[in-house]
């Protein structure tokens, strides 16, 4: 049995080991970027592969710039939105760059 | 009955998690590449917006090393979103029904149609209507609402239920709520009956009044839409319901705040309230709701004995670990809506953790979750709210952020487009 104990002590040798090797001194999920990501999927479709004729931009693919200069448009109010001006500002910066980098790897 | 002992791989995963426990003391950078896959079987139970959500996630993150069986009452999927669509006549029951099938065929989770009557936490088994039992190494309640009937006692019988309807949950009453109101005369009085919050989807019931008014206004304009709020006032995107109920319905929707109901007349079709009565042609009451009975069957920590007590990293149930909770059986966190659009998003918060804890890693530390609710205020005017809830490590729970979220500057007609849209793309994320 995988006791709680243990799974503690193997996260915390996996996140001093993270630190290590990033700086940064909170353990990071590995699958943050998905996970943030995975908030956008009702709208913008799984893996943002929206269905086709929704009317709903699929993300899937956009390059990373691009995205995230479009989600900082929203989230400055530089680029007017219905709903994306209010969203955006749910997100940190860093948040919208790890949404923007999984959106530009799927295809 | 197939043979369940294969979903059972705890042993397994038991002997697995041990085997990687000592291993890890000797080789640390063998493991840096990544924990081993997650593995082990679920069974979730529900299959709607939450149950659904997390039934495919478990599989597409997992890489389809986990098992998922789903359990659901009903053959399909109905979604209570657009419902009220159905019931003012512009959509039929078709265009908000979805099959399982997708997720049998295209991810690999087994769908049983049935019901879960029992669940022994200790075993970490479930019991099933039809007979049969099935193990897990992780459960999901994914339960939605039952309804408080003890609370409108005259409704508390299958016979008052069919006649004064709540069509609160999405299917025949639906369309059984549809025909009463073509049935309803020209100047006739549609009155809903809307709880006090929390309850399922708290714009909803003025959505309905409001789409059903359209209804009214365009066929049987000598009819009223009278309004029965137990709230002492409109508790979602009010200024937006109450300038389109005055902009286009002007005498025909009247809004009564505080008006608690405290039980039906059946025959009469009469509302009781505390210090009046009111008669209508059509009577809709949306009962007091509660987390679907299983999860309190299970023994799960209720709080004000009514909502399912999480914790939030995780989705377990804070007594009894193991279990996981989704949607709105749960006690909401600050200012978040029991949606099904929610129910979504505590999934996928729910599917990460449990691939996590499956191969040895720590839940996410900092999940973010975040709601958009449409609502029809006409055929083709339609009204949002949205909102972003991020964890917060000191209160254990997400909190809205601050400055995010919003409702629409005004109804409008493009809006209602993306509100199609929007029920497209989550209906597909859920379940194809």
């Amino acid at each position: 049995m995988i006791r709680s104990s243990h799974r503690r002590a193997l996260a915390l040798i996996a996140a001093a080991a993270l630190a290590g090797a990033s700086g940064s001194a909170l353990a990071k999920d590995p699958n943050l970027g998905r996970n943030l990501a995975a908030t956008c999927a009702n709208c913008h479709g799984t893996n943002g592969q929206a269905v086709p004729g929704s009317g709903l931009d699929a993300l899937a693919g956009t390059p990373r710039d691009k995205l995230l200069q479009k989600l900082n448009d929203f989230k400055t109010g530089v680029k007017p939105a219905t709903i994306m001006h209010q969203i955006s500002k749910g997100y940190t910066d860093e948040q919208l760059g790890l949404i923007a980098d999984y959106f530009a790897a799927q295809k | 009955m197939p043979n369940l002992n294969q979903f059972n791989r705890r042993d397994f995963i038991k002997a697995a998690g041990a085997a990687s426990v000592a291993g890890s003391t000797l080789g640390l950078t063998a493991c840096a590449g990544g924990a081993s896959k997650a593995r082990g079987h679920v069974v979730v139970v529900g299959g709607g917006y939450g149950g659904t959500t997390v039934a495919k996630y478990l599989r597409m993150w997992s890489d389809r090393g986990i098992d998922v069986t789903l359990v659901e009452r009903n053959a399909n999927f109905v979604s209570c979103p657009i419902s009220n669509l159905v019931v003012a006549g512009y959509k039929g029951l078709d265009d908000i029904t979805v099959s399982y099938e997708g997720l049998k065929t295209h991810w690999g989770v087994r769908v049983i149609k049935d019901e879960v009557t029992a669940v022994d936490t200790a075993k970490r088994t479930v019991t099933l209507a039809q007979g049969g039992t099935l193990s897990y190494d992780r459960l999901v309640l994914s339960p939605g609402v039952d309804f408080q009937w003890d609370q409108v006692p005259a409704l508390n019988n299958a016979d008052a239920q069919g006649k004064i309807l709540h069509a609160w949950k999405a299917g025949p009453q639906t369309v059984a709520l549809r025909k009463q109101l073509e049935d309803m005369k020209d100047g006739g009085v549609f009155a809903i009956s809307i709880p006090k919050a929390p309850y399922r989807c708290p714009p909803g019931p003025y959505e309905r009044a409001s789409v059903v008014a359209a209804y009214l206004k365009a066929k049987k304009p000598k009819s009223k839409v009278l309004i029965l709020d137990a709230n002492e006032e409109v508790i979602s995107k009010k200024a937006l319901f109450m300038k389109a109920w005055d902009d286009l319905y002007k005498g025909i929707v009247e809004y009564r705040p505080n008006s608690q109901l405290t039980d039906v007349d059946v025959a009469g079709k009469t509302a009781l309230l505390e210090f009046d009565k009111v008669k209508a042609d059509v009577l809709n009451v949306i009962p007091p709701q509660r987390t679907g009975e299983i999860a309190a069957k299970a023994g799960l920590k209720l709080i004000n004995n009514r909502w399912v007590d999480i914790n939030w990293l995780t989705m377990e149930s804070t007594n009894t670990p193991g279990v996981h909770v989704l949607g709105d059986a749960i006690f909401p966190a600050p200012t978040m809506p029991k949606s099904g659009h929610m129910a979504n998003q505590h999934a996928k918060v729910a599917a990460a953790a449990i691939i996590n804890l499956q191969s040895g890693q720590e839940p996410n530390p900092e999940p973010v979750v975040m709601n958009t609710c449409y609502s029809f205020v006409a055929e083709k005017s339609v009204i949002h709210v949205a909102s972003v809830h991020r964890y917060d490590a000191e209160k254990k729970q997400p909190m809205p952020v601050a400055g995010a979220g919003g409702v629409s500057a005004a109804r409008n007609e493009l809006e209602a487009k993306i509100a199609l849209g929007w029920a497209k793309n989550i209906w597909a994320d859920m379940l194809t």
